[in-house]
């Protein structure tokens, strides 16, 4: 037997009682400091109480009710803060309400140029653009391979000429504009810069988002032009020139809408995109840029289904698995690098052609899983979108949910309003070790790219959507008006908006003015730069801008490149 | 004697990328032991049906769902007609307006599914139009 110290013994135990009353002391510390912060950002001016008249404090945490909780810094922390569980923001809605930016796009420029002015003058606070199938695969409207398709399913882009229409009257410095192009998004990209350039735009100040994200592309949507390698090198391209060029345009969008759409479940969906990003983050790092230049540059993009506490869940986790990986595994030392945000859109795939009218209810509950998530920006869905493309009244439905949401229900009041909650905590958790697992997974079959070639996203994914097809048609898994409560599915028609073949014909027509008008001489010299840009492995960027100020259209560019890096073939499963 | 298998091309022509629904489709066919040829995405209507006669099908099934189904259908159905080949149901779903699904019917098209159809369904309707079209060809 040891002889006794009680000094020392003491001393250790004393010790001991300074740690863990630090300890105790930790989140009521942390809190003062947050707190700080949050008196020293402007607020929106509102009502933050309750419809009873009680004020309403913006966060609130263990201690509000009693409880110590020793984890609370290590797994939720504070808005704003890592790991960023609660909200990238300090003050989250109680600054800024999220953008609503619904998505948009039909006809030639000058249409939806027209709907554009609609949504803003309706209240909505940022667009965002919808392409057609031909732009979406960096097709001219004139091309073969367009016929049928011109301005049906977005609107119609073949140059900066179309750019400069779609925002005539629309000041780019102003309203924030997202596009969502993949394939070519260097070329939309640059299109929308030089039109900027036009208005006037400092290009330095200029905000907006592509969504760039070309290995979702290759797992779920679809729009590609080239092989992964060439389109990695072009997104790298992209992210070295904005870093000076353009530093404040969020040059991704890492996308889990269309990998959800496409069938994915929702931790397959947080996985797959994280994953993504991930890539994108060695990509740059890579070609020797710090992780702190482009990392504050990329965004996220999630989808918001029906199974509300899971959707609110995957945003909370999201967020804190991209800081730990940001900070821990890739060495970002800057908040704004491991700040994960993000645009949401409800989900197209959960609406239904049955009794459409219930689709504003779907959209509804979607809406607010996203807004209690703590999304940056939303698109809520129009009722009649399983039909064709929206009418301006299911637009202005589908607005009215969101501003519904924001100024009536009062969930904008508090932040992050579901913290604590034991199922959306022990959820969150669990999402966070599912999507580890798919990452090791993943780093087994050699990462994103390889996973791709082999096709094991896809195989993934359409396993994930018969599952669900065959629970709905087993009845296991009930739809309103599919396989239960079907009263009503007679009534089919609601109103649908119609593109007749006179848009192909008005755009055709738009482009063989233009292919007349411009220096074909001068097109020609750009487009043979590019191209030996493209041989010599240089930046495209610049190249690419002058092509299109010179007015080289879509189609010019993509054949200019893939005569250099070929075209994708996908592997064919089911 | 054993009946001999079904053969369905599963088609996706034009750039529509959605191909959730061709899939499903594709794999429900196979289950119930039909023969399945899926052509993957981006597909012109000479490459469809060019495969559909070197596969010597008795179904071609479309998956549209980016609204270019007017130009899509028509064409495949022409191109099908001068290839000679007058015994293929051209079938196919996708967000396609009812009054649209009548006037490809008009024009010789098979049923169209819109969403929401359950597999089954488009199963039966393969199944029935082979018994009633093919079966006593053999």
């Amino acid at each position: 037997m040891s002889k006794r110290n009680p000094e020392a013994e003491g001393k250790g135990l004393s010790a001991e009682l300074d740690r863990l009353k630090a300890e105790m002391e930790r989140p009521r510390r942390e809190r003062a400091a947050w707190l700080g912060r949050y008196k020293a950002t402007p607020k929106r001016d509102a009502l933050f109480s309750t419809l009873s008249g009680r004020e309403l404090a913006p966060l609130y945490t263990p201690q509000d009710v009693g409880i110590h909780d020793a984890s609370y810094s290590e797994k939720l922390g504070f808005p704003g803060e890592y790991p960023f569980t609660r909200g990238p923001y300090t003050t989250m809605y109680r600054t800024r309400l999220w953008t609503m930016r619904q998505f948009s796009g039909y006809g030639t420029a000058e249409e939806t140029n027209e709907r554009y002015k609609y949504l803003l003058d309706q209240g909505q606070t940022g667009l965002s653009v919808a392409f057609d199938f031909p732009t979406l695969m960096g097709y001219d409207s004139d091309d073969p391979h367009s016929e049928g398709e011109v301005g049906v399913c977005g609107v119609a882009i073949s140059s900066l000429a179309d750019m400069e229409t779609l925002f005539d009257g629309i000041p780019l410095k102003d309203v924030s504009v997202s596009m969502t192009i993949n394939g070519p998004a260097m070329m939309l990209y640059s299109f929308l810069l030089a039109t900027a350039e036009k208005q006037g735009v400092d290009l330095r100040q200029f905000r907006g988002t592509i969504q760039n994200d070309i290995l979702k592309e290759y797992m779920a949507q679809h729009a590609w032009i080239f092989p992964p390698e060439p389109a990695l090198k072009i997104i790298a391209d992209i992210f070295e020139w904005s870093s000076t060029g353009a530093p404040k345009f969020n040059t991704i969008s890492i996308s889990g809408y269309h990998i959800r759409e496409a069938g994915a479940t929702a931790v397959q969906e947080l996985a797959y995109t994280l994953k993504n990003g991930f890539t994108y983050v060695e990509k740059g790092m890579e070609r020797g840029l710090d992780v702190d230049e482009f990392a504050p540059r990329l965004s996220f993009f999630w989808d918001v289904h029906n199974d509300f506490f899971e959707e609110v869940a995957k945003f909370r986790a999201a967020r804190r698995i991209w800081a730990r990986h940001l900070r821990e595994k890739y060495g970002a030392r800057s908040p704004e690098s491991w700040r994960l945000r993000t645009h949401a859109q409800t989900a197209g795939v959960s609406l239904m052609a049955q009794q459409p009218e219930n689709n504003i209810a779907r959209v509804a509950y979607q809406g607010l899983a996203a807004v209690l998530g703590g999304t940056q920006s939303l698109h809520t869905n129009a009722l009649d979108e399983t039909l064709a493309l929206p009418t301006e009244k299911a637009v202005r439905i589908a607005l009215r949910t969101q501003q519904i949401l924001a100024y009536e229900t009062g969930v904008a009041n508090v932040i992050d309003p579901l913290a604590g909650s034991y199922y959306v905590e022990w959820l969150t958790d669990r999402m966070e070790d599912d999507a580890e697992a798919i990452f090791a997974e993943i780093d087994g079959l050699g990462g994103a790219v390889a996973g791709i070639e082999e096709g094991y996203f896809q195989r993934q994914i359409a396993l994930s959507a018969e599952r669900f097809q065959q629970e709905v048609e087993s009845n296991q898994r009930i739809i309103v008006g599919i396989n239960e409560f079907t009263g009503g599915n007679e009534e089919v028609d609601v109103d649908t908006l119609k593109i007749g073949p006179e848009i192909e014909e008005k755009q055709r027509a738009r482009l063989a003015d233009l292919r007349a008008r411009r220096d074909a001489n001068a097109v020609e010299r750009a487009l043979e730069r590019l191209a030996e840009a493209a041989e010599n492995d240089e930046n495209l960027m610049g190249p690419m801008l002058d092509a299109v100020r010179a007015y080289a259209t879509l189609g010019e560019l993509r054949y200019a490149l893939e005569r250099v890096y070929g075209r994708f073939r996908e592997p064919v499963i089911f | 004697m054993s009946e001999r298998k079904i053969r369905v091309l599963v088609g996706k022509p034009g750039l529509d990328g959605h191909d959730r629904g061709a899939k499903v489709v594709a794999a429900a066919l196979r289950d119930a032991g039909m023969e399945v040829i899926y052509t993957g995405l981006h597909q012109t209507p000479e490459q469809i049906v060019n495969a559909a006669v070197q596969e010597d099908v008795d179904v071609v099934a479309l998956s549209i769902l980016s609204g270019a189904h007017m130009t899509l259908f028509p064409r495949v159905l022409k191109l099908l007609q001068e290839a000679g080949v007058d015994h293929v149901l051209l079938t196919g779903g996708g967000i396609i307006p009812s009054e649209d699904m009548e006037k490809l019917q008009v024009m010789g098209v098979g049923r169209l599914f819109g969403p929401g159809t359950s597999t089954s369904e488009a199963v039966d309707y393969i199944r029935e139009w082979f018994a009633e079209h093919r079966a006593a060809d053999e």
